[in-house]
């Protein structure tokens, strides 16, 4: 039986207004019997998030930054500033923190390779997300295998802790024939629909209503899948993420709302971009809790999230979580950050790699040696450039397939094309590739 | 077999076939509680619960991007624009996302989707509940476009769009709702996308048209008639994909061709008709290909019946090439 069937099966066991709405469950819960707790809780976390931005000062090393107005102690932290876990360190095993670490090296080493590759002209355009590094890896790790994950351009982490294949992700990078998008898009725009990791789009936010609407749809299935989606700074001026949170906020949908707030929308910094202080205060108009954590600190990003994970899953609705970090790559490929950059605040930042913070906790508690950590190095760029070998001597895709996939199947028109670009290539023989270096 | 109105139609394609899918979830503005403004979904929410006919906030992007998140998740959802001039806000959630998904994720993931939305004058309705933007999303590969004419039309077409597994803008002619009426059969019915319907036999003269302007051919056939000018009359129904068959068989039997659409002159559908009959059948042709059109301005409001192509413009140019 397919999925589709089975789920037809399931909803056809049911009788007419019986899937359970959002809206309905919420209210049922808050109308009083038994189960107001969660209700309450959800209340409680719009409300400390609301007091702990108002009045918040900047920490401790920013003073004179611009980024302090984004940096402040109301951020929720785990990590001190000797890396030593407070008393909100999760209670996660060896082989969980460790498996985090590893995820968070391999970003950073494909974020170099990927750049590398594309310094040398054997790509053409690549998107680093150095410094993110937390981010990405402590909200993955939050997540059950089965939870819908809508993801921007920037989070090569989330698609490699979810588990795609680095050889697979690679060849999307060549846009080959082996890439499971066909060469259809630019490099780092991936899909996995097997992992339930949607299709990267360009334009800015699109993710995060759809997002909202695939939660919606496990509700309506009586499914317990939650959504996660992630945009940066940039991406909440926009109209979609508007959307996303207002439907997200009225129908309770389990959605979890990631803020990778960078500082930076390619060059213009976060101050020029909204006039709320803290970002995270905006779900608080969406009728959601918005939380704000220090994005290089992976354990505040697992916390902030799994919360959010479980109050979503459990029915009481969305959140937003801003992770507050820097971008300390470039925005792209084409992009030169020292046009832009205050060298003071990149240099703060660089000292609070997400990668060495995490380092010394887990040297700190013995879970791990420099001598581990060099060979897990060793060991992660052998098995990069094993898959860069191969995924490098795929060809492209046959012209023809320039026809596939547009429809469901080709249409009349699709077919004569098809008929006539090949009655061309008999004439002139190759096509000519043209196309100039990608300019942003 | 029961008269319908158009709007009838849409209701009843709506309840025949969500009664056989459960997949199927309707959503909008107004579309639950209230039935819709025009009341293409009266009753439903009724019949099937808020689940599956629901009440969103009044944002169109916002209503066309959860409904992406659905259908990749294995609904069918069917979002309603509550009137075509107010696609806009969406503009980028259905030709970036809708129409690219299935492209781009190399076939993996789909949007299956019906974009139902009310669109065209002659209500009324001023620039802002009157334009007819069909073109707009015809230049956008990865949607098909479809336009009934008729109650029959209606059910059928919209059924066909709700087992379809490619996204589909259904245009509705709102000035049709509640004016025209025909028979509908009972149950489950499809009429295929994609192929247009030769609804008046002529020998003179092609006249093709789609939408609300089908009803306009048809009459400036008969004005035709008695001065001497036998018109056929060709309902495209379905804008992409096209139907270049039917379009040019006519056309090769009449020689001359009268293309009707509401919409502005420049770059309209027509435009399109008109190049693919010059590139595929310019040597059968008598006359010069001809357009009718509404004009290259904003759509009026006090003088929208100077706008809007009606059966004596049609007739007149007709004429035209009847004697060129």
């Amino acid at each position: 039986m397919s999925k589709i069937d089975a789920m037809k099966k399931k909803l056809g066991l049911k009788k007419k207004a019986k899937m359970a709405l959002a809206p309905k469950r919420l209210a049922k819960k808050s109308s009083g019997t038994g189960t107001t707790k969660p209700v309450k809780q959800a209340d409680k976390a719009i409300l400390r998030s609301a007091q702990e931005s108002k009045g918040a000062k900047p920490l401790d090393g920013t003073k004179g930054l611009p980024v302090s107005g984004s940096y402040r102690n109301d951020l929720e932290r785990v990590l001190d500033d000797k890396n030593q876990a407070n008393k909100n360190e999760p209670k996660l095993s060896r082989d969980t923190l460790l498996e985090m670490y590893r995820n968070m090296v391999l970003t950073r080493l494909y974020d170099e390779r990927g750049m590398m590759l594309q310094r040398q002209g054997r790509i053409g355009f690549y998107v680093p997300s150095f410094g993110q590094e937390a981010i990405q890896t402590g909200t993955a790790a939050a997540l059950a295998k089965s939870d819908w994950i809508f993801p921007s351009y920037r989070e090569p982490g989330v698609f490699l802790y979810r588990g795609a294949d680095v050889y697979h992700m690679l060849c999307n990078l060549w846009g080959n024939s082996a890439d499971v998008c066909k060469g259809r898009q630019m490099p780092v725009h991936y899909s996995f629909k097997e992992l339930r990791l949607f299709s990267v789009s360009s334009p800015i936010s699109t993710q995060v209503i759809q997002a909202t609407g695939a939660s919606l749809a496990s509700v309506l299935k009586g499914e317990k899948d939650i959504a996660i989606t992630y945009f940066g700074d940039g991406g909440t001026s926009e109209n979609d993420f508007h959307t996303g949170l207002t439907f997200a906020g009225a129908m309770k949908t389990p959605t979890v709302f990631i803020c990778t707030n960078n500082q930076t929308a390619i060059s213009v910094p976060s101050h020029k971009q909204c006039g709320a202080k803290r970002l995270a205060d905006k779900a608080i108009g969406y009728g959601m809790p918005g939380i704000a954590v220090d994005g290089n600190d992976i354990l505040a990003v697992y916390n902030a999230t799994k919360e959010a994970v479980d109050r979503a899953r459990r029915g009481d609705g969305p959140t937003m979580i801003e992770c507050v970090t820097y971008r300390v790559g470039p925005h792209s490929s084409s992009d030169d950050p020292t046009r832009y950059r205050h060298e003071e605040t990149y240099e703060f930042w660089k000292k609070r790699d997400p990668i060495i913070r995490f380092r010394e906790y887990l040297i700190g508690k013995k879970f791990w040696s420099v001598k581990e950590d060099e060979a897990l190095t060793e060991d992660l760029k052998a098995k990069l450039a094993d898959a860069v070998e191969r995924a490098e001597a795929q060809p492209p895709p046959g012209i023809e397939d320039v026809f596939n996939d547009v429809y469901a199947e080709l249409t009349p028109q699709l077919l004569r094309q098809r008929e006539a670009m090949l009655e061309e290539q008999r004439l002139r023989g190759e096509f000519e590739n043209t196309s100039v270096a990608f300019p942003l | 077999m029961p008269n319908m109105t158009l709007l009838q139609a849409v209701r009843d394609g709506l309840m025949t076939e969500m009664a056989l899918d459960k997949r199927i979830v309707l959503m909008g503005e107004d579309v639950g509680h209230n039935g819709g403004v025009f009341r293409a979904t009266e009753g439903l929410q009724k019949e099937f619960g808020e689940e599956r006919v629901m009440d969103t906030p009044l944002a169109e992007s916002g209503i066309i991007g959860l409904a992406v998140g659905m259908a990749l998740n294995g609904l069918r959802p069917v979002p309603e624009i509550q009137f075509m001039d107010f696609i806009f806000p969406a503009f980028d959630q259905i030709v970036s996302e809708v129409a690219k998904i299935r492209y781009r994720s190399g076939g993996e993931f789909t949007c299956p989707m019906v974009i139902r939305t009310p669109y065209g004058g002659g209500i009324k309705g001023g620039h802002y509940h009157s334009q007819s933007a069909e073109t707009y999303f015809t230049n956008t590969p990865g949607l098909k476009v479809v336009i009934p004419s008729n109650p029959y039309d209606t059910k059928g077409l919209l059924i066909a769009s709700l087992r379809d597994e490619d996204p589909v803008l259904f245009m509705e002619p709102k000035r049709l709702y509640r004016s025209l009426k025909g028979e509908v059969p009972d149950g489950p019915y499809t009429v295929e996308i994609g192929k247009a319907n030769v609804v008046r036999q002529g020998t003179d003269v092609t006249l093709i048209a789609w939408g609300a302007m089908v009803q306009v051919a048809l009459k400036a056939a008969e004005l035709c008639e008695p001065r001497g000018a036998s018109c056929e009359v060709v309902d495209l129904r379905t804008l992409v994909p096209l139907d270049e068959e039917t379009i040019l068989e006519s056309v090769k039997k009449t020689g001359r061709v009268v293309i009707v659409q509401e919409a502005p002159k420049t770059c309209g559908f027509a435009s399109e008709v008109s190049a693919l009959i010059a590139e595929e059948a310019i040597l059968y042709l008598e006359a010069p290909i001809t357009r009718v059109t509404g004009f290259d301005t904003p759509f009026p409001y006090t003088l929208e019946h100077v706008y809007l192509p009606d059966p004596e413009r049609v007739a007149l140019a007709v004429g035209k090439v009847k004697n060129f």
